[in-house]
């Protein structure tokens, strides 16, 4: 039984269907990221696992108990907002001791639990400020603090990094993924962005429009998504997806990539795609990531299956780390990620190749992988 | 979001969830605090629209046994003013049109400019200007009626001298006028501070936007910002017509009289202790007196509260 | 900015552009000007010419003779005259009463109501506007429809009588000794909406994450209110306090209206008792004196309060 289990889970506004038959698993210890685009209900899941909405229909279990109906005070939950949601009012102290001195919790064991949890997070030089007199890292913190006291069955955080700048957001990162190693509390993230997903989480739910588009380890996602969503949603660059179309000829399929003026691009239907449901003549959309099309030099040592063309360089982008190149296939943009030193000119013919063993398909009418 | 906006959108989190008493005492306690705020006014309605025995030998909750619209009649045209021979409100209540228009316009007028300047065409010192003009919202008006009242004297005076020397008078001297004067004076601070707080949170990116193009000053405020003021424009003429046309100090002073304006008025009527006491009439005629601006409340209600909230400086 | 001219045309800009940016300068503080300087002589001239009005023996009529502190020595005695109690210290009794209960009540009901209100009430839309609309009304419009209710011939107290509690006694409003009440009562019902309005928008203005922490830190709605969302509200607090008590000191058509035409000794107030000894008993300097002590009053509130505020807008 995992320790925390959401079953059919769907909440309703008026006649609007915010969230339409959850089901998620997640361990003791793990991390799982909600993450999906601007009102695709992620905060409200959450918000619906702290308490702090009700739901219309569905289950939700801690360790077994049915936690449905508690208030978000009893459901020995913890919570970090966007925010931060400090008291203004309060010192550090008082925001980190207030839950329990709601619960009755004696001063001195109040004050014991502060400090301690105030040395982890080094924050014990800010324990008699006022929040406002804090920089927004400091309040995060405070914020991590007031929950980490409460020692929660699971954590749950509600954007906390994205009211900061990006450099601190880096910082604040890896120190949550610190705390969840050195804590190991059961962690539920809200995100929008797919980076911090794949950095923190062990196990990542893709939400669009209420439902669960797939759910499972960051390597999973990004390598093998279930669908054209998911594959796009993650990633950055995202990922190149094609027009094809199957061709069968004696046994093996191949996929046809139209390129116009140019000769198509034949490739052999990549190892990830049950070839058996690739009828002759049928439609594909092929997908491929940018760290999977480079050239000769830059392809990957271990890559068994690889086609290479030559097509015509439109952009190149140096970013320091990696220069990416555009190019058209099909129709379509296609962008490339090569090293750094990588010798591509604007205008010029080069020979690209795509590592075949990370492609996937794609069936356009249903939108799922092949 | 403004103050005001705060308050019209409405809860913005989901509430501790209440059980069924608890709904019915908050309510409860709502309709009885709304029924005592009605209850003067619908008894001033009724009162208004009964004969004077009905009044005087009954109860003041009970309906119009006989409603009559006869006191507005005589409200409006035929009742005593304390001592003047004026008959009826009518002619104060013109009175104050006469009198608030003007000063409405005029005092608005000038504060959007004064916000204008104080925001967007900042001089060192300019804190303190805005300082000193902001105080003079709070002054109490005793302190200022003294040498007020001399100096309208001595414009009456010099006006009469102009009747003499040349047939016309300016308009020195004419109570109505010297009300306007005085309503545009005081009102400053507060239409100033309307626009400037308002002029404060539009963007300076598009004034300075404008000067590169070659706009120059009134040109920046005709073709940029005037355009884009409504809001606070209402809001402002809300706020001084309302302060105005309710205005009892001023008007008693230096306009007595037959050119008084309505509020005056309508307190000499009341408060006349001649021969019998016309409720009824009395009723009638605080009633005309409030209905412009109620009107404008019903109307512009959201506006209103904009105006209250920002004359509060920090709502 | 223009670095390449040719020489022909630098010759002919320059100076124009020069007079130009000379104009953009000044206009500014051109157009300012006037307002500046009509508040700085009409408002603060005028109060040190009241204030000079009370160091002198003026009666009737202005005088230029100083007399030194005589005036305020006067009130000063007047101010222990407890038997029979003179004017200037029933008005200082009556001001302590009413202000202070005009500006406890009004911050209790406002907060009260706000707090109501912010429950997710249903016809929220509705009840808002009733609490309000008081304030649309002058204070003589108040006054008369108050004065009517609380008459004990045909007001509350008849209409309790023909209720059938025929011992029920409410004739306060013609009390020389309880007038003072009433007047309050009236004010209380004008204002209160005012300071609820102020509230609404401080409670709306909480950060909603705020509260969900509370409710998971387990804290019940009274907790909330107590320890976390009213310490938030207390800039709101004293904005609110601030206005209400300036309104209280200014209060003068109010007093009039509930109470008669020239209330002449029970429901003095410091307003009235400068307009009675201005006008009516010609005492000019201790009217005078009487206007700066409030203005003084209201000063030693308002000052500081604008100064921090406007050091906290520093842009």
């Amino acid at each position: 039984m995992a320790f925390l289990e959401i079953t059919g889970l769907r909440k309703r506004f008026g006649s609007l269907e915010i969230l339409k038959g959850i089901d998620l698993a997640l361990d003791k210890g793990g991390f799982l990221v909600l993450v999906g685009p601007s009102g695709c209900g992620k905060s409200t899941l959450l918000n619906t696992i702290a308490g702090l909405e009700s739901i219309s229909s569905g289950d939700i279990r801690i360790e077994g108990q049915q936690i449905n109906d508690l208030h978000p005070s009893k459901r020995d939950i913890a919570m970090v907002f966007q925010s931060y949601a400090l008291y203004p009012n309060m010192s550090v102290a008082q925001n980190m001791a207030f839950g329990m001195e709601m619960r009755g919790v004696p001063k001195a064991e109040r004050d014991k639990a502060v400090a301690g949890v105030a040395k982890t997070l080094q924050i014990e030089h800010l324990l008699d400020r006022r929040p406002s007199q804090l920089s927004g890292g400091q309040r995060q913190r405070v914020a991590m603090g007031r929950a980490l006291v409460r020692q929660p069955r699971v954590f749950l955080f509600d954007e906390p990094l994205s009211n900061l700048d990006a450099k601190l957001r880096v910082d604040m990162r890896i120190e949550i993924k610190r705390l969840h190693q050195v804590t190991g509390t059961t962690i539920v993230y809200v995100t929008h962005d797919q980076i911090e997903a794949m950095t923190l989480a062990t196990k990542i739910a893709v939400l669009k429009d209420g439902e669960l588009q797939q759910v499972g380890s960051p390597s999973e996602i990004y390598n093998f998504p279930t669908n054209l969503f998911v594959a796009d949603f993650m990633g950055s660059p995202a990922m190149n997806l094609l027009e094809g179309k199957v061709a069968r000829a004696n046994g093996a399929p191949s996929i046809v990539l139209e390129r116009g003026d140019h000769p198509p691009i034949v490739l052999p239907s990549p190892p990830s795609a049950d070839a058996r449901q690739l009828a002759d003549g049928a439609k594909v959309i092929f997908g491929i990531r940018p760290e999977a099309v480079n050239d000769r030099e830059s392809m990957d040592r271990n890559a068994k299956t690889v086609a290479t063309f030559s097509a015509n360089v439109e952009i190149v982008e140096p970013a320091g780390s990696d220069t990416f190149v555009v190019t058209h296939i099909a129709g379509k943009e296609v962008t490339a990620r090569m090293r750094a030193d990588a010798d591509v000119r604007v205008g010029q013919n080069h020979e690209f190749a795509f590592n075949l063993d990370k492609a996937v398909l794609f069936d356009p009418a249903t939108t799922r992988r092949i | 979001m403004s103050a005001a906006d705060l308050i019209t959108a409405g809860p913005s989190r989901e509430p501790t969830r209440h059980s069924t008493t608890t709904r019915v005492v908050i309510y409860g306690l709502l309709l009885v605090f709304a029924f005592i705020y009605l209850i003067p006014l619908v008894v001033m309605v009724m009162t208004s629209l009964k004969p004077l025995d009905e009044v005087t030998g009954g109860n003041m909750f009970a309906l119009p046994h006989h409603p009559t619209f006869d006191p507005w009649v005589k409200a409006w045209g035929e009742a005593r003013i304390g001592v003047s021979d004026t008959a009826g409100i009518n002619g104060y209540f013109w009175n104050s049109i006469k009198m608030v228009v003007p000063a409405v316009l005029i005092s608005t007028l000038l504060g959007a400019l004064n916000g204008y300047v104080l925001t967007k065409w900042r001089f060192p010192g300019h804190k303190l200007v805005f300082g000193m003009m902001l105080f003079a919202c709070f002054i109490p008006f005793q302190s200022v009626i003294i040498p007020m009242a001399v100096i309208l004297g001595f414009l009456g005076s010099f006006g009469n001298r102009m009747i003499d020397l040349t047939g016309f008078s300016f308009g020195f001297g004419n109570p109505t006028e010297n009300l306007v004067i005085v309503h545009v004076i005081y009102g400053l601070g507060f239409t100033t501070l309307f626009f400037r707080n308002y002029y404060e949170a539009f963007p300076t990116e598009l004034v300075k936007a404008a000067m590169i193009d070659g706009a120059g000053f009134f040109q920046i405020f005709r073709r940029i910002l005037l355009p884009n003021s409504a809001p606070i424009f209402i809001v402002t003429v809300i706020y001084q017509f309302t302060n105005i046309w309710n205005d009892f100090l001023f008007g008693s002073t230096f306009a007595a009289g037959d050119q008084s304006p309505m509020t005056v008025a309508l307190n000499n009527l009341v408060n006349t202790s001649t021969g019998i006491v016309e409720y009824n009439v009395n009723m009638a005629a605080a009633i005309i007196a409030a209905a412009p601006t109620l009107l404008v409340y019903i109307v512009a209600g959201r506006y209103f509260v904009r105006g209250l909230m920002a004359g509060a400086v920090k709502g | 900015m223009t670095t390449t001219l040719a020489p022909t045309a630098v010759s002919t800009v320059r100076p124009r552009v020069q007079i130009r940016e000379r104009l953009q300068n000044i206009v500014p503080k051109l157009v300012l000007a006037p307002s500046f300087l009509l508040v700085l002589i009409f408002v603060y001239g005028f109060n040190l010419w009241t204030l000079f009005l009370s160091f002198t023996n003026s009666k009737a009529f202005a005088s230029t003779k100083l007399v030194g502190l005589l005036n305020y020595q006067r009130l000063w005695n007047w101010t222990f005259e407890t038997d029979p109690p003179s004017n200037w210290y029933t008005a200082i009794v009556n001001m302590g009463i009413f202000g202070g209960l005009y500006v406890v009540f009004c911050l209790f009901l406002g907060l009260a109501l706000a707090i109501l209100l912010d429950q997710k009430i249903r016809g929220e839309g509705i009840l808002r506007p009733i609490y309000l609309y008081p304030l649309a009304l002058s204070f003589i419009v108040t006054g008369t429809a108050w004065k009517l209710f609380l008459d004990p011939g045909i007001g509350l107290e008849k209409a309790v009588h023909d209720w059938g509690w025929t011992s029920f006694k409410f004739d306060w409003v013609v009390n020389p000794r309880m007038m003072i009440y009433c007047v309050a009562i009236a004010g209380i019902w004008q204002t209160s909406g005012f300071v609820m309005a102020m509230f609404l928008a401080g409670l709306r203005g909480v950060d909603g994450e705020i509260i969900k922490a509370a409710q998971i830190d387990g804290a019940s709605a009274f907790a909330t209110y107590r320890r976390i969302i009213l310490p938030i509200m207390r800039p709101v607090f004293l904005s609110a306090l601030i206005i209400l008590t300036h309104m209280a000191i200014k209060s003068y058509d109010l007093v009039l209206s509930v109470t008669g035409k020239n209330p002449g000794g029970a429901a003095e107030l410091p307003s009235t008792f400068m307009y009675s000894y201005t006008f009516t008993r010609n005492q000019m300097a201790v009217g005078s004196a009487s206007a700066v002590i409030m203005l003084a009053t209201i000063a030693a509130i308002m000052v500081p309060y604008l100064y921090s505020e406007l050091r906290e807008k520093s842009r």
